[in-house]
């Protein structure tokens, strides 16, 4: 290693100082609120430590206040698996249709790419709109006909699997798209000819040869979308209706709880998150490996 | 049925049926934006120009709402200074600059780091994947994560005055101008580094070793060859933390203590108390600033490549 460091580029040293110090920056804060989450009873939202316990994760099931954080996660877990099943189909199905000859694709790309960039407050109040206005004329429509009970049962077509949903796959189908783009640029379609010729039908050769080589990347995928769809705040808030998705919790918290349990909460996002990129990654390996 | 006739008709004549069959795959896809990004786009434009009351949306055509936005802007105030609109889209528009210089020249610095200097390939992907894994998580978590840093007991003002250098803690540290911008690098410098880093591996090495035979300086290789030859990577780093910070509320709200204005906030506000024609002229306004900046950045590189 001495060699090696003699013959280092000028401004490795600056540079990588640059570096650890990014990376100190990008984990250094989140440490620190895993290791305040375990603050003893008495500890409050800073420094010192009183104590290790577990106390501000059983206060976090019992729930904040008002809010039940049980079923907030749950719907969250839920939509996130959702978001993740259509990423995955919807951006491999579009995937596919982009190597053929799809004529106005140019079109649907940059639609895509707008979706990605517009700023997300945008995108939710149209849906916020879109779901208001459709509310509008259902309910004008009940009255119409005359369908009373109906129009009183009726409360709103915003909702967790309808607009919320919508709205999130505003965000997550882009990157499934450019991952699709990135996977097929690199994919030799060699592989392919040759099962045809072996007289393989078209779905046996997408099944066989195509996913098997895709398969690593397609995983990656549902990642994305699980986990954008986890944390998503901007795009939800405006499209979501009466229920709320624990980002959005979390975020009324932020200026209500003022204990270490909004830390607690914190943590077990987090974990979340982790666990599903660990799941993925072990996955794609998997995957390669056959 | 359409691999079929693929199969036996002529090249000429399956070109119809192929591409039918192509967007048959891409209905789903193209469906979801359709509903849910160009129609509500559309109905934000039309209910810009419509009126309301305190109950319901009312169909018309009017540029009422645009002009109560700039009700006040055609003079100074009497202390002087702008009306709100303009003077929140001024600030937001200081937050968008202020972020995208720092997350620019950090952003780069990092992937100039990891695509140069690192030099095994599977070294280069470790640490790339460590810059990528926070944006996986929770922003609202890496925005709290500064309160035990920054707050008023906070770990900086504790240790500044453990160490004597000041004796009343700093109060700009969180819930200012100065968190807002904090998180915003936290968050984003991400989307910089990633496309940058992109581009720089697909710069051709020999192309460096040309400049350094050819007598170049270091700052001259880095000058005019790397970053004209980063511009893509740099354009669309750009245009992502360019958009996310002009439309944010989430960030400014958290960060600010709610405190301070943003456009996004603005039209958040609006939507909440259902002003919904008020909240789509301002996202029109938005929008159309928005758009104003990407052309910018766009024709600025077009411009470069001219001289």
């Amino acid at each position: 290693m001495a060699h090696a460091t003699e013959s280092r580029a000028p401004g490795f040293w600056p540079l990588a100082t640059v570096f650890a110090l990014f990376v100190l920056f990008m984990y250094g804060p989140m440490a620190v609120i895993f290791v305040l989450s375990f603050q003893g009873p008495e500890g409050g939202l800073t420094f010192p430590l009183r104590g290790l316990s577990l106390h501000w994760f059983r206060q976090l099931a019992e729930g904040l206040g008002t809010v039940d954080i049980g079923a907030a996660f749950l719907r969250s877990l839920m939509l996130g698996g959702v978001v993740m099943l259509f990423t995955v189909l919807f951006s491999v199905l579009a995937g596919l249709a982009f190597r053929k000859k799809l004529s106005g694709g140019n079109a649907l790309f940059y639609v895509t790419v707008a979706s990605l960039i517009m700023p997300s407050i945008i995108v939710s109040l149209g849906i916020g709109l879109q779901f208001r206005l459709l509310d509008g004329a259902l309910k004008w429509l009940l009255e119409a006909v005359g369908a009373t009970t109906m129009l009183e049962e009726y409360g709103t077509a915003l909702g967790l699997f309808t607009s919320a949903l919508g709205a999130h796959l505003t965000w997550t189908l882009p990157f499934g798209l450019l991952i699709m783009f990135a996977v097929f640029n690199r994919f030799n379609p060699a592989y392919e000819e040759a099962a045809r010729d072996l007289g393989a039908a078209p779905w046996q050769t997408f099944r066989h040869v195509v996913l098997p080589l895709i398969g690593p990347s397609v995983v990656g995928i549902g990642m994305f979308g699980f986990t954008l769809s986890w944390d998503e705040i901007a795009r939800t808030s405006q499209a979501i209706g009466d229920v709320n998705t624990l980002p959005l919790e979390l975020q009324g918290l932020t200026s209500t709880v003022t204990t270490p349990a909004i830390y607690a909460l914190g943590t077990v996002t987090t974990v979340v998150s982790f666990a599903v990129i660990g799941v993925t990654v072990g996955l794609a390996m998997l995957l390669k490996k056959r | 049925m359409s691999s079929t006739s693929t199969a036996t008709a002529g090249p000429v004549a399956d070109s119809p049926n192929r591409t039918l069959h192509a967007w048959w795959q891409a209905a789903p896809f193209t469906l979801v934006f359709v509903l849910f990004f160009l129609i509500p786009l559309g109905l934000i434009v039309m209910v810009s120009f419509w009126d309301f009351n305190e109950y319901e949306l009312l169909p018309a055509f009017t540029l009422r709402n645009y002009f109560a936005i700039f009700e006040g802007c055609y003079t100074l105030t009497e202390h002087g200074d702008f009306c709100v609109s303009l003077s929140t889209y001024l600030s937001t528009l200081k937050f968008s600059l202020l972020v995208w210089g720092i997350t620019l020249v950090l952003g780069f610095a990092v992937a100039y780091f990891l695509a140069f200097h690192v030099r095994s390939s599977g070294m280069q992907t470790a640490l790339f994947i460590l810059c990528t894994v926070p944006f996986w998580t929770s922003n609202v978590i890496r925005m709290i994560s500064w309160v035990p840093l920054l707050g008023r007991n906070g770990l900086v003002n504790q240790t500044l005055q453990g160490i004597g250098l000041i004796e009343t803690p700093i109060e700009w540290l969180l819930f200012s101008d100065f968190s807002v911008v904090l998180a915003f690098v936290h968050l984003y410098t991400m989307f910089m580094i990633v496309p940058i880093f992109n581009s720089m591996m697909r710069i051709d090495r020999s192309l460096l070793e040309a400049a350094n035979d050819a007598g170049a300086s270091g700052w001259q290789t880095l000058w005019n060859v790397i970053v004209p030859l980063c511009k893509t990577g740099i354009i669309i780093g750009s245009i992502f933390v360019i958009t996310i910070v002009m439309g944010d509320f989430v960030t400014i709200g958290v960060m600010g203590g709610q405190q301070i204005a943003s456009v996004g906030k603005i039209i958040q506000v609006q939507t909440s108390y259902l002003q919904f024609p008020l909240a789509a002229a301002n996202a029109v306004i938005l929008l159309a600033v928005v758009l104003m900046i990407i052309w910018g950045l766009t024709r600025l590189v077009d411009i470069r490549k001219e001289l």
